[in-house]
């Protein structure tokens, strides 16, 4: 967490006070929570009025989706339709499939690019085919795993014109990329606290004001009837600290993000020149801490773990509750072989990445990679006994043929 | 030594953690995914490779302090095991699932893939005894004569034994719940897990039918050739069965009748009085020893141990190798000797633990 946010919540944590009590302290605790609001509105383009607090961006994106596909469709029993990208992250794909499972939603999943880009043309075609039909549009800002940016404006665009709201998962975009809710037409927007140097378990769903949404969670109604549940105030006032301080930063933080980012690509591509980068290879079209790689040949676990070992930590794609690396369906969705998916990492940049987490990097890829390919390879192989000695002995670790000891 | 160690979620494979750790080795902690599509919840003592079960053996590598994580060897799993268990039924022999798990996946592999990332050695939590005596393996049977597992592990060959770690076969059951309770362990208490893990509700016939679909033959009177009925299909049925025939009329004589006999080509399930089941000679393929000597190195015949299943099926025998295969003549006769089982051969030895010849797949009893 970013010290502003540590500190703000920390001198929280030792007020007392519940922001719906009337009484003193409860006033105290309503105006920590309002000046929260006020803080978060102003960083992201939005009034106060429009920021909802929630549990994190898993509450926001199922908000957003359940909520507003219920109340368009109550209104207007013909607009059954909910647009989505097929890259979204599972808190919208899962929302958005429940929607069709069990509440008569029927989904038109929006294709993307071989960069993961989701384009106008095509939130334009799923439209044009019936718009009335159309509750809503979600494609998020920029995706999680390969760090494309989506042209989230013109979408919202397209879907202002048809009179369809559009929802837009921003997790990763705010204190990464220039985010203005206003200027960007959408008429809802995620956004979630431990991905800027936050709290977890907090963030906010930035909700148009004339934008129908049904409530997932009914209560107090504590937040403009949309949404209740006692504000969980230390973590707002903690969320608020790093959403100021990352949006002012934000800036110079993606210029020495960005710079980073391109000396690991080219790092990683001069010491495994058969690498091959995922995503938009444009600076401007991505997130600037994200890179990620295709390591043909090798396992996406197996590459985790030796890197693991070596003190580096990156992601494969999504886990499953098992704790499985699933091949991505962002990358399955952008048309890449599953068996190259598997051995694909994401490596992410923030705020307390330096040059020396590159050079360390740039260091221990390359035997990392040719060890991960052998391990591939031996997947393939029949039997041990099949192993040729020639291998074991350019092996580093000494030992290999030294019997079990107990 | 840099150690894998393959974690169940069960007691054992937790407490073979715990002790690889202990004796100074570099621990790493695996988890496999052996289904496509695990179950959330542990249901009893059945099945395995739940969520539930990856939870628990992330929880025991947390208390021992080593890195965990899972892998995917599903895909693998159900080629190398699942589908060699229905084509066997299907043949008309009774595999091992448990055995081919140990040869094809444990101990091949994630043997495989942990070598190739520079580990020395895969850690389980067998009951088996494991040792190196003047540069050859030795396997034998666990301190714990009702757990021991040599049976399943008798399969695998010298390389693969090499690079295998059981530090559990001293050790009794009830010794290794009590060091799991006293580490703190939160599975010291989990039930055991029985029959076949990917068959969860213990439903073997409806598991295979399901994949096999019907193929009616008839049953027969192996003595008297009198059709006694008809049946969905071989795979319904194992050497030695008694229950679920589906036999109307009782045998004239009054006494029960077992299944003798599968004829996959026919469809015919031959069966017959108790008597006729016990076999006293077996003949035995594609032999594994364990140290790399056929019968531990003897030439001509071998008086041993064989056990023809994980439990039970024991009987003093004298083997012999006739043109690469294995011939045992039981001192004892055995009832409910199917092709496809394994014949496990056992020298012997009250103190050390009787020691493991070789393993063999059996292909005629008589």
């Amino acid at each position: 967490m970013l010290p502003e946010a540590v500190a703000a919540m920390s001198a929280a944590l030792s007020t007392v006070g519940n922001a719906s009590s009337l009484h003193t302290s409860g006033r105290r605790a309503r105006r920590a929570v309002e000046e929260a609001r006020e803080t978060i509105a102003a960083a992201l383009g939005a009034r106060p009025s429009e920021v909802l607090f929630t549990a994190g961006g898993t509450e926001s994106d199922n908000l957003a989706v359940k909520g507003i596909y219920w109340a368009r469709r109550q209104a207007d029993q013909r607009r059954r339709r909910v647009l989505a990208s097929a890259v979204e992250h599972h808190a919208v794909l899962d929302a958005v499939e429940w929607l069709a499972e069990h509440g008569g939603a029927e989904v038109t999943w929006l294709p993307t690019d071989a960069l993961g880009r989701v384009l106008p043309d095509a939130v334009e075609e799923a439209i044009a085919g019936d718009p009335d039909s159309v509750a809503l549009v979600t494609v998020m800002w920029a995706n999680n795993e390969v760090g494309t940016v989506n042209p989230v404006r013109e979408i919202a665009e397209v879907a202002a014109r048809h009179g369809i709201p559009c929802h837009t998962d921003a997790v990763q975009a705010v204190g990464s990329l220039p985010v203005d809710f206003a200027a960007s037409g959408a008429s809802a927007l995620t956004m979630t606290g431990h991905k800027l140097g936050g709290p977890y378990g907090v963030g906010v769903l930035l909700l148009g004001r004339d934008v129908p949404c049904t409530p997932l969670l009914h209560g107090g109604g504590q937040e403009r009837d949309v949404r209740s549940g006692t504000l969980d105030l230390p973590a707002i006032v903690g969320l608020a600290a790093a959403v100021r301080f990352a949006v002012a930063e934000q800036p110079r933080e993606a210029e020495r993000l960005a710079a980073l980012r391109d000396e690991l690509v080219a790092e990683v591509l001069r010491v495994v020149p058969d690498a091959h980068p995922n995503g938009d290879p444009d600076a401007n079209g991505r997130l600037p801490g994200n890179a990620h790689f295709t390591f043909p040949g090798c396992e996406g676990d197996s590459l985790l773990m030796l890197l693991d070992a070596k003190g580096i930590e990156c992601s494969t794609g999504s886990a499953c509750t098992a704790g499985v690396a699933q091949p991505s369906h962002v990358l399955l969705a952008m048309g890449v072989d599953p068996v190259l998916a598997r051995g694909s990492l994401r490596f992410s940049l923030g705020h307390t990445s330096t040059r020396s987490d590159v050079a360390a990097l740039a260091a221990a890829i390359g035997p990392v990679v040719e060890r991960a390919r052998r391990a591939g390879l031996a997947g393939l192989r029949r039997s041990v006994s099949e192993r040729s000695v020639n291998e074991q002995s350019v092996d580093e670790n000494a030992g290999v043929n030294r019997p079990a000891e107990v | 030594m840099r150690v894998l160690a393959a974690m169940s979620g069960g007691v054992d494979s937790a407490v073979a953690a715990a002790r690889a750790v202990e004796a100074g080795h570099e621990v790493v902690g695996v988890h496999l995914a052996l289904s496509a599509k695990p179950g959330t919840l542990r249901t009893g003592a059945r099945g395995c490779c739940t969520v539930e079960d990856a939870h628990d053996a992330r929880r025991a590598a947390d208390l021992l302090g080593i890195p965990f994580y899972v892998w995917d060897f599903a895909e693998r799993f159900t080629e190398e095991v699942v589908e060699d268990f229905v084509a066997e039924y299907a043949a008309g022999r009774t595999p091992n699932p448990c055995l081919r798990c140990n040869e094809r996946i444990k101990f091949e592999a994630l043997l495989d893939k942990a070598i190739a990332l520079g580990f020395d050695a895969v850690c389980t939590g067998h009951y088996a005894r494991l040792s190196t005596v003047d540069g050859e393996i030795e396997l034998r049977r666990s301190a714990d004569d009702g757990k021991d597992q040599s049976y399943v592990l008798a399969s695998l060959t010298t390389d693969q034994l090499r690079h295998a770690m059981f530090p559990l076969g001293d050790s009794t059951k009830t010794a290794v719940r009590a060091e799991a309770a006293e580490r703190g362990l939160g599975v010291a208490e989990k039930p055991d897990s029985h029959d076949i893990c990917f068959i969860p509700d213990g439903d073997t016939r409806k598991f295979l039918g399901d994949r096999l679909g019907e193929h009616a033959g008839l049953l027969v009177d192996d003595e008297t050739g009198a059709v006694l009925g008809r049946h969905a299909g071989v795979h319904g049925f194992t050497v030695g069965q008694r229950k679920g025939l589906g036999i109307d009329a009782p045998a004239p004589d009054g006494r029960p009748r077992y299944v003798l006999a599968l004829e996959p080509v026919s469809g015919t399930v031959r069966v017959g009085a108790a008597d006729r089941l016990a076999v006293d000679r077996i003949v035995a393929t594609r032999p594994v020893w364990p140290s790399g000597q056929p019968l531990g190195g003897a030439q001509g015949p071998v008086e041993c141990v064989a056990q023809v299943r994980a439990h039970g099926g024991i009987s003093p025998a004298v083997a012999e190798l006739v043109d690469g295969e294995v011939v045992v003549q039981l001192r004892e006769p055995l009832k409910g000797v199917a092709p496809g089982q394994a014949v496990a051969l056992y020298r012997t030895d009250a103190a050390a633990g009787d020691l493991v010849l070789g393993s063999a797949t059996i292909t005629t009893t008589g």
